[in-house]
């Protein structure tokens, strides 16, 4: 009998079931399929202005910082000056991800490379699949257009965001993305990132920069 | 190989009491812990709600724990990833070794994970020949030191800064010795360099799983380092080790239980990074692991399901219960002797190494019900310990002159009217004799109590004396 069978078979005996029950079998078949949602916080369920300013807030509070430009084509000035206020050097690294891609980083001295990170970037700059006003989380998804590397590589992580994507609660934006991949399917990775990388192993001090990026700059478009 | 020290909880609770540098360290546990939880659970109005809904998922989980494991499975060979079940850490770690071996792995980096010190993975792999590299800050420090940890989410909270300058300055030989480390962020600073090396070298990368998701055959970690993010998209390999328990329904149902976990744990509203993998890469990425293994490990916890232990199988390892136990505040963790301390750690242990071992953590409770009160999951482990308790008298485990006295004293318990006559000569003798002071200094069959204060004399009288008494004196005024 193979490990699977023994661990599944001590399972049945202990919860004294088998798996022919069609009651069970229904009832797990159906909460797979209608992932019914719980308890979800009023305080995200807000208009579209007042879902921006939560994430804000929540973001700031996690240790983020957060700006905001008008539209698309004020993202690179937006970068630009971030490095320049950071001493940051004008150089940043990112996916082929097509609204990053589009921006006219040649009026600023910004030198842009592509791919995933090895660990020599300073900067990662991302595209956020979408955000969440509730706890100020990012939410990125894995892909050509966006490698995870970049999330936790580069010292500083520079995201844009657009407002509109910006959702009060978790499940908003698990139920847009069954609409983009379709029911049961994931990206490889979904990461939800709330502020930069922390420790607080050492007397419980809180340390910011711990093996991922010391600062996470938000950028909220529109 | 980590020693069962469990048997000796007495003798190392001792020995923690009078250490003054873990004293010192378990300072930050008391102050910081309980105050940022309270805080984080204060501004969520819907957090007693959250925890109820967390509860009902888990119940439902468990009752068709076999079913969802079972869909789970489906789903991650779907993705391409590969899903093994181990009955015994033996199994798990022998599973491990082969995939490492296959891999050809030289070196391999690990997030923290609970599961992997339970079948001490590590040792494990030393003796293969394969390096396992900790690379969370507080799991790097202990590996150092060559310690177990001393809790479930803050590894080396039982050392003070000073200890792991210590310990960085020993191990880290190219260390200029006039490099200041005398703050925090140096000896992190310290430790991300060497390890960021490290990340980028390894050639499989083992991590643990908070939720492993049915509907979508998805592993899910939660840190706030990112080192758990480094270990599984760096390496060609990635190996997620999970208990079978560590399975829910669909994405819907990890959002709940994730509302309560980080409150519970640090105080957080989230922790910093929340990671969802599905598979190995996909043809057109350009990062992550080429090959994704799951170890789905039991180690008797299919046992406790049906029995008294099940509600133990909806933990998720926040460390509430002992971050606010007084007796976790005063020893720490390593007095409990084995991986898992403080109540949750009472509870599980003895079904995982033995109630003849274990049989010390339960009784190591005042009762007081400070852990089952804040437990995101609402776990009754006050009530489990006593099940415990229970077993371990059934047992004939606890020494004879405790089972002896617990012996007369039931066996007046049973008799009424014998019970009341010997009380009321014991009072009697003890009133007489703490007349004068009012209270002992020292008494026969009591000195663990006297050890430390003095015991109040009796009045002289029973209760149910000085009651009927009372009673009496009522009836008389009102006829």
């Amino acid at each position: 009998m193979s490990a699977r069978d023994t661990v599944l078979g001590k399972i049945r005996r202990s919860l004294r079931v088998t798996a022919e029950e069609p009651g069970r079998n229904a009832t797990v078949d159906a909460r797979l399929k209608r992932a019914p949602k719980g308890v979800i916080p009023a305080r995200g369920q807000l208009d579209s202005a007042g879902k921006v300013g939560l994430f804000t807030a929540q973001a700031e509070k996690a240790a983020a910082t957060v700006t905001r430009v008008a539209d698309i084509t004020a993202i690179p000035l937006a970068v630009a000056e971030y490095l320049r206020a950071h001493n940051l050097p004008a150089a940043l690294r990112m996916g082929e991800d097509a609204l990053l891609n589009g921006l006219p980083w040649q009026k600023t001295q910004i030198e842009v490379s592509h791919g995933a990170s090895e660990g020599r970037d300073a900067v990662g700059l991302s595209h956020a699949t979408a955000g969440v006003a509730e706890t100020g989380t990012l939410m990125l998804t894995s892909g050509v257009d966006n490698p995870t590397t970049l999330n936790f590589l580069p010292a500083t992580h520079i995201v844009v965001v657009e407002a509109g994507a910006i959702a009060g609660d978790f499940e908003t934006v698990w139920a847009n993305l069954r609409k983009r991949y379709g029911k049961g399917v994931m990206p490889r990775t979904v990461n939800m990132i709330s502020g930069p990388s922390r420790s607080g192993d050492i007397e419980q001090k809180l340390q910011l920069g711990a093996h991922g990026p010391r600062d996470l700059h938000v950028i909220i478009v529109g | 190989m980590v020693a069962i020290t469990s048997p000796a909880f007495k003798a190392n609770a001792k020995a923690a009491l009078a250490d003054p540098q873990l004293q010192k360290a378990l300072n930050h546990v008391r102050a910081g812990f309980i105050a940022k939880r309270a805080a984080a659970v204060d501004a969520l109005p819907e957090f007693d709600a959250l925890r109820d809904s967390a509860r009902d998922i888990k119940n439902h989980t468990l009752a068709n724990l076999d079913l969802y494991l079972e869909a789970y499975e489906e789903k991650v060979t779907e993705t391409g990833g590969h899903v093994h079940y181990a009955e015994t850490a033996g199994e798990a770690r022998d599973l491990i070794l082969s995939i490492c071996q296959k891999a050809g792995a030289r070196t391999v980096t690990k997030g923290k994970s609970m599961v992997a010190e339970e079948i001490e993975l590590n040792e494990h792999l030393e003796a293969a020949g394969i390096e396992a590299v900790e690379t969370d800050l507080g799991e790097y420090i202990i590996q150092l030191r060559h310690e177990p940890p001393s809790h479930i989410i803050a590894p080396a909270v039982h050392l003070t800064q000073g200890q792991i300058e210590a310990d960085f300055r020993r191990v880290h030989t190219h260390l200029d010795p006039k490099r200041d480390l005398s703050e925090a962020r140096e000896l992190l600073a310290e430790a991300r360099g060497i390890l960021r090396q490290r990340f980028l070298e390894a050639d499989v990368g083992i991590t643990g799983a908070n939720f492993l998701i049915a509907e979508t055959g998805t592993s899910v970690i939660v840190t706030n380092e990112g080192n758990g993010d480094l270990t599984q998209i760096l390496p060609r390999v990635h190996i997620v080790l999970a208990s079978i328990e560590k399975v829910v329904p669909t994405l819907e149902d990890v959002s709940q239980i994730l509302r309560v976990l980080a409150r519970s744990a640090t105080g957080q509203e989230m922790s910093t990074y929340t990671t969802f993998s599905t598979g190995p890469r996909r043809r057109d990425d350009p990062d992550g692991p080429d090959e994704y293994h799951v170890v789905i490990l039991d180690n008797g916890r299919s046992d406790m399901l049906g029995s008294q232990f099940q509600d133990m199988l909806r933990c998720i390892r926040c460390a509430a219960c002992m971050n606010h136990c007084p007796v976790y505040q005063e020893v720490g963790g390593h007095a409990y002797g084995w991986v898992y301390p403080g109540p949750m750690g009472a509870v599980l242990t003895p079904q995982l190494i033995g109630i003849d071992k274990a049989g010390n953590l339960p009784n190591a409770s005042t009762f007081c019900g400070r852990c089952e009160a804040v437990c995101p999951m609402r776990i009754p482990l006050p009530n489990m310990m006593r099940h415990w308790r229970e077993r371990e008298f059934e047992r004939h485990l606890q020494p004879v002159t405790y089972r002896t006295g617990l012996g007369v004293w039931a066996f007046l318990a049973r008799r009424p009217r014998l019970y009341q006559f010997a009380m009321g000569i014991a009072m009697r003798v003890l009133g007489n004799l703490g007349h004068r002071r009012g209270r002992f200094r020292a008494l026969p069959l009591a000195g663990g109590w006297t050890k430390y204060r003095d015991l109040p004399a009796p009045a002289g009288k029973t209760f149910q004396e000085q009651w009927k008494e009372k009673q009496r004196a009522l009836a008389g005024r009102e006829t």
